[in-house]
């Protein structure tokens, strides 16, 4: 069977569930980053696959924004854990608990 | 003139007005002179109006609309007046005892420091009478009516301090609301029926063979008479009467004696075409006013209290007029009212003056010799004893007679009873007669030297209300006396007695002599007993008598405890364990929600992620499979 | 099977492999090699696909950038396998059962739609001659402001990331 457009539907949906399920079930901070990363690129595969299906290279492109925001997300981001790290010693989430009611 | 008529109540609605608002600043002698002035102009008024209405060219009830009151789809009730015969007569008399009245409140009430208030009080009370009297729809009536109920209260409950006083207030006023439930409750019933309110439009449908049949009007007239038992004080609602003298001599003058008791007979003798078709309630109506009269009668002959013996007389006196009504005599009724009006207005004006001079005591067993030192008022008040008790010559007579000779026509027991009444009626006035005015001093030194007769503001409508007392019966005088009777002809147009006399003239002049003979007799007794008065404690049926027959302890027994228990009940369950449970249950359950969903927050990132993934599986779901 | 599909389904097997070893490896090390590792299989499907521009920028910017500095901040925290929080099982299951329910709900929601072969003529869209051409020509403003954007994370960063003066002060 050739490769179709719905494997690489199948594809990108169990790495984006891949992703969540890491983010829910780990505690440390970067690895719950790096699974959002995952997630994202994820997604980017789907873009690219749909792109090659309808000839069409906005969503190449709109990929390629993906990818800009993700690196200055995680700089953001990672800067944020290491003034945590520097604050509570330990980069668990579970201590990240200042707004509970 | 007749125009006009909204004068008459509108001065003593301004004079209400002008007391109430300003009586802190009013000085008291102003605040008596307006009150005063007020009723006094309304007098003017209503005598301008009364030689209209009796001007042989004046054409029947008049009706002057004021305004529109209640207009909706099907109900049409105007705030109108209307003048008539009937209507003008009760204005002079409301007018006229209550200017004297006012007079003698300006130097009765002249040492209280509510003085203003008072007769603020009085206006409202006189403004609301007149609304009663002048309404010419039933709904004006009962705006009247709660009115002078209100006022009653506020004047009986005037010296409010005292917690007797108020309780006395409270008893009126609610005996006096049972009542009015009767009244409101005819009164829906005729609306229902007959869809107006207004006497003509009503009067008319009746004649004409309106709507209803017998037991409707047998219900409407029931209604209509206990909401009369209520405000005249008729068994079984009569027991605030007594009470009611906790308030200021006048106001019981003006309010139980001379106007509000009347508001009753009143009513009755204006709906006389409606009771006329329902003879079972007029045979109830006399059953309850003779019974009224004696009973209160009995009680009225072992007190010792001056206006409490008053007090029981009213309740006799207008036994008597309910009697005139049951036996269809209406106009006599009216004229009883009349002369009753004078002479007990006289009575308590009289028994003012005494308390007045003896400083505030109101037992007569430590009265006694008063006519040395006060007699102006003791004249005055024999004056009244002997209207009262029928004797020839002056009103009294003339009124009791003609209720006497009616009874007769239609039930000779209802005679026997009623000279029983007459008889008891005479001994007791004049046992509180010779108790106060007659023998040796029985007070204290220091009450006997502070005895002296009262200033001229009170001995004057003394001195008025005595000439009337004597002067008033003559305008009624009965057929055997061949003397025009002036009142039947100026009430015919409205309301007249049902079967005119058909007895005999011989019968009339031998029921008229019994009468007489029998309260002669009655005094002779009264004068024996009390020469040298002994004032043993009572035993057996004088004791009785004296407790009132115990009727006050057997309401509070039946009734008031029972509806007491009632409402503890209510507000243990109804009201603590059901409506607060139920308010307080709503705010204490939002309370515990929100407390559980304060747990949601709890501060932890994996949570709120957990529950966005959660929430977008939701979305997911509902978004593909649900809304397509 | 041709070469197409076999190239696929190792690079596919690769990705899931790798993902998975991200998310259940102790060692956070091991984890973001197993991520390097999955942008590698990524770019390899970009490369499938003739977007040729995007495997290459994806190998720079992510496997090169973004994982360098996410293994310079787990060195920096000196993480190992010892000091690894877990969270309890249940809520891993928990976890690991959301995750799934929503796979589910979204394979379902998107199983029947029209498929195509990817086994198509090469296109020249993947090219970096016509990227650029759309880039500068319709993404102009986008492009510029994303300059802009990594202006502001850079001078953020260095923000968060700086110490405070007091307490550098107290530290010395």
């Amino acid at each position: 069977m050739p490769v179709s457009s719905t494997h690489y539907l199948f594809l990108s949906l169990l790495l984006f569930s891949i992703g969540i399920m890491g983010t829910l079930t780990r505690r440390n901070a970067v690895i719950i980053f790096m699974c959002i990363e995952l997630m994202l690129n994820a997604v980017n595969l789907l873009l690219v696959a749909f792109s090659r299906m309808y000839a069409d290279v906005n969503a190449q492109l709109f990929v390629f924004f993906i990818m800009v925001v993700a690196a200055a997300e995680v700089a953001v981001g990672l800067a944020i854990i290491v003034m945590m790290y520097r604050k509570v010693q330990s980069v668990d989430i579970n201590i990240l608990n200042r707004l509970k009611h | 003139m007749i125009q006009f008529i909204y004068l008459v109540p509108l001065f003593p609605l301004l004079g209400f007005l002008l007391n109430g608002l300003l009586w802190n600043k009013m000085p008291k002698n102003m605040g008596g002179l307006i009150g005063s002035g007020a009723i006094l102009a309304s007098f003017v008024v209503s005598l301008l109006v009364f030689f209209e209405v009796r001007n042989p060219g004046f054409q029947g009830p008049v009706t002057v609309r004021l305004f529109d009151f209640i207009q909706t789809a099907n109900i049409n009730i105007p705030f109108a007046f209307q003048v008539d015969a009937l209507s003008s007569l009760f204005l002079l008399i409301i007018t006229g005892v209550g200017f004297l009245i006012h007079v003698y409140s300006m130097s009765y009430m002249h040492e209280d420091s509510g003085m203003v208030k008072y007769f603020a009080y009085l206006n409202l009370f006189v403004f609301s009478m007149l609304l009663l009297v002048l309404g010419a729809n039933y709904l004006i009536m009962f705006i009247g009516w709660e009115g002078v109920g209100l006022c009653s209260y506020l004047l009986i409950g005037f010296w409010f301090k005292n917690r007797d006083y108020t309780n006395a207030a409270k008893k009126a006023f609610v005996m006096n609301r049972i009542g009015d439930l009767g009244f409101l409750v005819g009164m829906l019933l005729v609306l229902a029926n007959f869809h107006t309110l207004t006497y003509k439009d009503f009067f008319t449908q009746l004649s004409s063979g309106g709507a209803g049949n017998g037991s409707l009007y047998f219900w409407i007239t029931v209604c209509f008479f206990i909401g009369a038992t209520g405000k005249s004080a008729q068994v079984p609602l009569y027991t605030w009467l007594p009470d009611a003298m906790a308030g200021p001599t006048p106001v019981s003058a003006l309010i139980h004696a001379a106007t509000m008791v009347t508001a009753g007979i009143y009513m009755i003798a204006r709906s006389n075409v409606l009771y006329t078709l329902a003879p079972a309630t007029l045979n109830i109506v006399a059953i309850i006013g003779l019974v009224t009269a004696i009973l209160a009668a009995t009680i009225a002959i072992r007190q010792y209290d001056i206006k409490k013996v008053l007090a029981y007389s009213t309740v006799s006196q207008l036994g008597f007029m309910f009697l005139a009504l049951g036996v269809g005599a209406y106009t006599t009724a009216v004229f009883h009212v009349m002369t009753h009006a004078f002479f007990k207005a006289l009575l308590f004006l009289g028994s003012g003056s005494v308390i007045h001079a003896m400083g505030g005591e109101q037992d007569i067993r430590k009265m006694g010799g008063l006519s040395k030192h006060m007699k102006i008022t003791q004249l005055t008040f024999l004056i009244g004893c002997l209207a009262i008790s029928g004797i020839p010559g002056l009103s009294g007579f003339f009124s009791k007679d003609a209720i006497l000779t009616a009874a007769y026509e239609h039930n000779p027991v209802l005679y026997y009873l009623g000279i029983v009444a007459a008889m008891m009626t005479a001994f007791y006035m004049f046992r509180l007669y010779f108790l106060t005015f007659t023998g040796s001093f029985r007070g204290t030194e220091e009450q006997h030297h502070h005895l002296h007769e009262s200033p001229a503001a009170m001995t004057m409508p003394l001195v008025v209300l005595a000439i009337l007392s004597v002067a008033g019966g003559y305008v009624g005088m009965p057929e055997v006396f061949h003397m025009p009777n002036f009142l039947n002809e100026y009430l015919k147009p409205v309301v007249s007695n049902i079967g005119e006399g058909h007895i005999e003239a011989s019968m009339e002049w031998m029921l008229m002599g019994i009468s007489v003979a029998v309260s002669v007799v009655m005094i002779a007794v009264a004068y024996s007993m009390h020469k040298n008065p002994n004032f043993a404690p009572s035993t057996g049926l004088a004791k009785a008598m004296e407790n009132k027959w115990y009727i006050d302890e057997i309401y509070d027994a039946v009734v008031v405890k029972p509806i007491e228990r009632l409402s503890v009940f209510m507000n243990r369950f109804v009201e603590k364990m059901g409506i607060d449970a139920t308010v307080d249950g709503v705010g204490k359950s939002v309370k515990w929600g929100s407390d559980r969903l304060r747990l949601l927050q709890s501060g932890q990132v994996g949570f709120y992620i957990f529950f966005m993934v959660i929430g977008m599986v939701v979305l997911f779901a509902l978004s593909f499979f649900c809304f397509k | 099977m041709d070469f197409y599909s076999i190239l696929f389904w190792v690079l596919s097997v690769l990705a899931v492999g790798c993902a998975l070893g991200v998310i259940l490896s102790r060692n956070p090390v091991h984890s973001v090699l197993c991520l390097i590792l999955t942008f590698f299989a990524i770019s390899g499907h970009y490369i499938l696909m003739n977007a040729q521009f995007l495997a290459i920028v994806n190998i720079i910017v992510y496997a090169g950038a973004i994982m360098v500095l996410f293994l310079f901040v787990i060195m920096l925290m000196n993480l190992n396998a010892d000091v690894e929080p877990q969270k309890g099982h249940l809520i891993q299951l928990a976890g690991v059962v959301s995750g799934g329910i929503l796979f589910l709900v979204i394979l379902t929601a998107v199983k029947d739609v029209k498929n195509q072969s990817m086994e198509m003529p090469t296109t020249p869209i993947g090219l970096i001659e016509n990227l650029g051409k759309e880039l500068f020509h319709k993404y102009t403003l986008p492009f510029e402001i994303s300059s802009v954007l990594f202006l502001s994370a850079m001078i953020g960063a260095v923000i968060i990331g700086k110490k405070d003066p007091a307490a550098a002060h107290a530290e010395n």
